[in-house]
């Protein structure tokens, strides 16, 4: 299927570097202002503005729509990109746009990924596409630039790696969970060089939101993409979307059904892992890798052989306050985040929100729900969640990347530490000082009510 | 962009696995609209004590006397993993490393060094970790990098070859504009998108006649 995807955009092929032809492209403010401002340094034009589309994300607030709401730097950054595309005719949804959101939850909503398309962004969780068949993967500014002028990339081919995900997933575990086991399994350089192709039973089944959450987190085992082939989900999910092809559908189908992996095609490499296997996963440490089920204990670093793991073990328990052999279960928290291009999307506030229904958060936890884009928090409305969060004393905010990366006004401080369904636990990610334990939609709402992680498959 | 043919300097190490970018450049530095003067917030949050930034932490291994002025980066398994921003290369090489060496990166992190003239290394573990030791204990350790012969020498004598792959060390050999390369294939893009275009209609007027 990599093949088929790969050959369908090789431009010209030189010495082990390919020119490769880009469907799609992202940007948002923050990796897009300096490849603008080379492109006019270099008189260069941008070469096809309508396969551009661009919204603000990153560094937005998500307590009010106003720019200048955020500090006075962010504003110009936002700013500067309204001029840029509207400089370069770009498509931009703004603040001012009610579908405006995280770039990869809006641009699926939008109907803009396709399978067997190329998409880039400049960010590195635009792997989130390659749920639909799509080669998607984050680039740099200057490959930003690159696609601008030329509509192409100069790429390596990478290998392919096949992680199976074979059976059915148990009650109260979700694909969260899925992507968080196959990390700490593989670690978080896992896949680095490779494609990976999700395939087996428990991923089939998966809604094409579950499959993003699968596909989103690719980049945190090291993959360059992660993708799963397209299927009747893939095609229902995009038939009526606003860019979705609409008079000749059956035919754009015919050829979407059409990238699949023929049975017998070799991989790099092939990873299997169990769906039953899979419990509610917890991070403990600074890394995605540093994963385990709710059932389990805080690890020993005296248990790793590799002098460098132990010492990243150690290091990850000091910065995370925690001690070798603690139970997950028994770790108190004072912040709730519910959102990011990882878990943000309605079926994620759905399952949160039946989580927490009648129910009180913690006096001592402070609690944020953060809908990916205005597409999903109309939605949600509509469906009366805001209500239940707020009656459970969530806060309801508007679209953003919010404190999943803390560019914004949402930000721990020093000691805090928060069950986040964002995507990466690194030291001071969310704020200087600030603990992350990364969780799924259901497993951080229960953890507000109660101020502490709980096995969600037990808890009432 | 900056050519790199060979490079001759101190080296520093930073002795930690999965350096991410979050690390490299926090994203409350990721505001700016210009692509220079990173180098000042390389490393913050372990570099300094304040959020100001104006009092060095002296505990960090770049803040010993004994670093200062170093262009080489000794590193880790998966450097630069994480978030694809380019700030990370751009505060590296701000803050004058040209060149890092380390058994393995995060894929966007390696891409992103060579469009802006740093030669990231990847040599085995075992080696790296030979490199290590002997800037570690060696005041004043020096190596010296030629990418044209794809050496590292170490002032011990001892020398290490490396892999990069010939189209990157082309570019950055002669320092040459990625863009204007690919702008030589302009006529591939063109007849690339007609044939395209010639494809899809075929299907259309296919679909039309069914």
């Amino acid at each position: 299927m990599f093949e088929k995807i790969w050959n369908d955009h090789l431009v010209t092929e030189n010495s082990g570097s390919s020119i490769i032809y880009i469907d799609r492209h992202l940007i948002h403010e923050v990796t897009s202002p300096q490849a603008f401002e080379s492109l006019r340094l270099t008189n260069r034009k941008v070469r096809r503005p309508e396969a551009t589309f661009a919204t603000m994300d990153h560094n937005v607030s998500t307590r009010s729509r106003d720019m200048d709401f955020a500090d006075p730097i962010s504003a110009i950054q936002m700013k500067t990109l309204i001029k840029n595309c509207k400089e370069n005719k770009i498509t931009l949804y703004d603040l001012t746009n009610p579908d405006q959101g995280i770039i990869h939850v809006i641009a699926p909503e939008l109907g803009l990924t396709h399978p067997g398309m190329t998409i880039v962004c400049g960010d590195s969780h635009t792997s989130t596409h390659g749920a639909f068949g799509a080669l998607a993967f984050g680039i740099g500014t200057s490959e930003v630039e690159h696609v601008l002028a030329t509509q192409t990339l100069v790429q390596q081919k990478p290998k392919t790696m096949e992680i199976r995900v074979e059976g059915k997933l148990l009650p109260h575990v979700t694909p969260k969970d899925i992507v968080l086991a196959i990390i700490g399994k593989i670690g978080t350089d896992g896949a680095t060089g490779f494609v990976i192709e999700f395939t087996g039973e428990a991923i089939r089944s998966l809604s094409m939101e579950g499959r993003m959450t699968v596909c989103n987190m690719s980049i945190e085992a090291g993959a360059r993409a992660g993708f799963i082939a397209p299927d009747e989900t893939t095609f229902n999910y995009i038939k009526g979307k606003d860019h979705a092809p609409k008079e000749n559908f059956d035919m754009f189908v015919k050829k979407w059904a059409s990238y699949v992996t023929d049975p017998g095609a070799t991989f790099d490499k092939t990873i299997v892992l169990k769906a039953e296997d899979i419990p509610p996963m917890v991070t403990w440490g600074t890394s995605p890798g540093q994963v385990v089920g709710v059932i389990d204990v805080v690890p020993n670093p005296n248990s790793a052989t590799d002098p460098t793991v132990k010492k990243s073990i150690e290091g990850a328990l000091a910065y995370m306050g925690l001690q070798a052999g603690q139970k997950i279960t028994d770790i108190t928290l004072n912040k709730v985040f519910i959102g990011s291009c990882t878990n943000s999307r309605i079926e994620d506030l759905r399952i949160a929100a039946s989580t927490v229904k009648g129910k009180k958060v913690s006096s001592k936890v402070t609690a944020i729900v953060v809908p990916g884009s205005g597409r999903v928090k109309r939605q949600a409305e509509a469906e009366g969640l805001d209500k239940i969060f707020v009656e459970a004393g969530f806060e309801w905010r508007n679209p953003g990347c919010s404190m999943c990366l803390a560019m914004n006004d949402d930000v721990l401080s020093p000691g805090d530490r928060c069950a986040s369904t964002s995507n990466r636990n690194f030291e001071g990610r969310q704020g200087k000082g600030g603990r992350t334990h990364l969780v799924g939609p259901a497993m951080a709402a229960a953890a507000a009510i109660e101020g502490k992680f709980v096995d969600i498959r037990y808890w009432s | 962009m900056k050519a790199f043919t060979t490079l001759n300097g101190v080296a520093a190490i930073l002795d930690k696995a999965n350096v991410d970018t979050d690390q490299i450049i926090p994203k409350q530095f990721l505001r700016k609209i210009e692509r220079s003067g990173f180098g000042v917030h390389l490393f913050h949050d372990w570099r300094f004590l304040d959020d100001a930034g104006t009092k060095p932490n002296p505990e960090f291994i770049l803040n010993q006397p004994r670093y200062q002025g170093a262009n080489i980066l000794l590193a880790r398994d998966n450097f630069g993993c994480g978030s694809s921003r380019e700030h990370a290369p751009w505060a590296l090489e701000d803050y004058g490393f040209r060149s890092i060496i380390a058994p393995s990166y995060a894929d966007i992190f390696y891409n992103n060094c060579f469009k802006n003239g740093m030669l990231p290394i990847v040599l085995p573990s075992e080696q790296v970790d030979e490199l290590f030791k002997y800037v570690d204990s060696t005041p004043n350790a020096k190596l010296e990098i030629d990418l044209m012969s794809q050496v590292v020498k170490a002032g011990n004598g001892k020398s290490y070859s490396f892999d990069v792959d010939s189209f990157r060390k082309d570019c950055l050999y002669r320092g040459l504009d990625d863009i204007g390369l690919t702008l030589e294939n302009e006529k591939s893009i063109t007849s690339f998108e007609k044939q395209r275009r010639s494809k899809f209609r075929k299907c259309l007027k296919e679909n039309k006649g069914k």
